[in-house]
């Protein structure tokens, strides 16, 4: 039987590195799936992976059955609609809000299906809209993070998968910024998660992965993680 | 005071205050040789308008080839210093077909299409050269210590050089004459000659329209991203290579375009006519910062002129002998001067921010 999205095996070297020891996940359609480990577990390498960045040295990635690894990065986003939102925000700098946005649409043709997103977006993120034409690197932090989240959701995704999208941020902020998620999953879209926060990520997915030094070493919905001893004493900071 | 003067002080190395001193005895040199050769009326108002006319078109030609700089720095953080044979290459190629054209005697009958033909044709050739030079020497290349690609650079330049030198023969070839554009027109009540007025404004035209292809499409926006940030560019699904072998079409366009205008200016064309232009259009993307296309152009307007009126007003007033032939001098100490002073150039804050 096949998923929606899955990894199979996979392996990723750095050089002598090896990063990924042969993991294997799945993402069902409508989901959010989150994928939690510590510092260096290879959760970044991972999404790499998925978008093209870095290439694998064995192992599979499906999207809705076709295999990704032949592609490119830039195919993966234009053919597949999978999309990135990368570790510590990247946003242009030198480009205005407005910009960025735009830029997160590069791929996509349809005028008035990218003018809707955009009003979307700006109602996800109103704060954004007030500063849609200052220029993206004198944003605050937690601003460049709506940035980021706003330009990959206008790139229409199929498969939204964010590194460490509460990096950085305060608690209240944090707590928006998932709700943003949530209400971006309601809407539609399929979330692949990487959290360190596992509390937060583990409190709005439906299921979980924990990765350890290139293995996943558990898997369960969200609701069994949050009850496993392990993941209380390792990841939720529970005595 | 005294306190916080030798505070400061302490921070300060002798060759720091070897270089102030050096700057300072310049422009005292600069404001002394001004003063001089303004209140000997050597030359007149007249004549200093034409230095500075001169100097404009000259600058807005440097301004072009800078522009192809200051552009693959940005996006690729090398100097390609093979750009000047990309700006060689398509005037050079180009006069055969002048030279055709002439025989026909379409440069007598329609002289605008026929200069319009040679246009396009300089243009197609430094744009393939430059594309090509990108796949086939930096490509491979890039990732790799960024010496690597800077000795490539110098190599495919003189491989360059002789290529075209054995193609087309090592003599100067004469670009024929454009009816049009000699003489003057009289504007404003002043004399002009036709053929700077022609280069000036058609160098303006084309760095405006390259300015508004980078600043306001799509590809240009690509293009900004991609210098900024190559992954963040990918993972918005913009295709990296093809970008980068975009922005060396552009930069090798704007060459091909101001080698036509060198052509007809000075007349003639040959296998090293790229060397200088090419040096001082590297010079010009440093005085404005390099990897910042206004900065780009205003550094190249700002050379030419420097260095058209430099000789005869700061030169010949302090008592230098044949002044005008250290014109090159200056565009040199200037670039020196500003890769010690300010490397960031006139408009570079970006590059320090970026380091
Ligand atoms: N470009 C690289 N070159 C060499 N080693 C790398 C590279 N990128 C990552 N690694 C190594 O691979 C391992 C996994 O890194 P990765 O960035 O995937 O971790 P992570 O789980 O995202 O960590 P963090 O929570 O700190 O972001 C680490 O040991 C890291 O040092
Ligand atoms: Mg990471």
């Amino acid at each position: 039987m096949s998923h929606y999205f899955e990894i199979r095996d996979l392996h990723v070297h750095y050089g002598a590195i090896h990063a990924l020891k042969g993991i294997s996940l799945y993402v069902e359609e409508g989901e959010i799936v989150t994928l939690i480990g510590a510092n260096g577990a290879g959760k970044t390498t991972t999404l790499r992976a998925i978008s093209g960045l870095v290439r694998p040295t064995s192992g599979e990635i499906r999207f809705e059955g076709e295999d990704l690894l032949r592609y490119r990065p830039h195919e993966i986003v234009a053919l597949k609609r999978i999309i990135h939102v990368p570790e510590g925000r990247r946003v242009f700098a030198r480009m205005t809000v407005e910009e960025n946005l735009y830029m997160g649409a590069f791929t996509r043709t349809d005028k008035d299906g990218i003018e809707e997103d955009l009003e979307r977006v700006y109602a996800l993120f109103p704060r954004l809209k007030e500063r849609r034409r200052q220029l993206a690197g004198t944003l605050s932090g937690g601003e460049q993070q709506m940035l980021a989240i706003g330009r990959g959701l206008m790139g229409r995704p199929r498969l939204l998968i964010m590194d460490e999208p509460s990096m950085g941020l305060a608690p209240i902020l944090v707590e928006s910024i998932f709700d943003t998620i949530q209400e971006i999953n309601r809407q539609g879209t399929t979330v692949l998660l990487v959290e360190q926060n596992a509390h937060m990520a583990l409190s709005i997915a439906h299921r979980g992965y924990v990765l350890r030094t290139g293995e996943i070493v558990l898997h369960g919905t969200a609701e069994e993680l949050r009850n496993n001893e392990m993941v209380q004493k390792t990841y939720l900071g529970m005595a | 005071m005294w306190e916080r003067l030798r505070y400061r002080l302490r921070y300060v190395s002798g060759t720091d205050v070897a270089l102030w001193i050096v700057a300072a005895l310049l422009l005292v040199m600069i404001t002394v040789g001004s003063y001089n050769s303004l209140t000997s009326g050597r030359y007149t108002g007249k004549q200093w308008f034409d230095f500075i006319i001169s100097g404009l078109a000259q600058g807005s030609i440097y301004a072009l080839i800078a522009l192809g700089y200051t552009m693959v720095y940005g996006i690729l953080f090398m100097i390609n210093f093979a750009h000047g044979e990309v700006f060689m290459s398509g005037p050079f190629t180009a006069y055969f077909l002048a030279e055709v054209l002439e025989q026909r005697g379409l440069f007598e009958t329609n002289p605008w299409l026929a200069l319009g033909l040679v246009m396009l044709l300089s243009m197609a050739v430094s744009t393939v050269v430059a594309v090509s030079l990108e796949r086939i020497a930096y490509r491979p290349l890039r990732g790799a210590p960024r010496l690597v690609p800077l000795i490539t650079a110098i190599g495919a330049s003189f491989f360059l050089q002789y290529t075209f030198r054995g193609l087309y023969t090592p003599g100067f070839k004469a670009y024929p004459e454009v009816q049009p554009l000699k003489g003057t027109w009289t504007l404003f009540g002043l004399e002009i000659q036709r053929m700077l007025i022609a280069v000036f404004v058609s160098s303006l035209l084309l760095l405006l329209l390259l300015y508004a292809f980078v600043q306001f499409t799509k590809v240009g926006r690509a293009i900004r991203a991609v210098a900024e940030d190559q992954q963040a560019a990918a993972l918005m699904g913009v295709d990296v290579d093809r970008t980068i072998s975009i922005t060396f079409a552009v930069g090798g366009a704007a060459a091909g375009a101001a080698g036509v205008f060198y052509a007809l200016m000075f007349r003639q064309v040959n296998f090293f006519m790229g060397f200088f232009p090419g040096l001082k259009a590297f010079t010009a993307a440093v005085l404005g910062g390099i990897g910042n296309l206004p900065g780009a152009m205003l550094g190249g307007l700002f050379l030419g002129v420097f260095e058209s009126l430099g000789p005869s007003l700061f030169l010949e007033g302090l008592g230098v002998p044949a002044a005008y032939q250290l014109k090159d001098a200056i565009a040199f100490t200037m670039l020196v001067l500003f890769l010690i002073f300010r490397p960031t150039g006139i408009l570079g804050e970006r590059l320090a921010k970026r380091a």
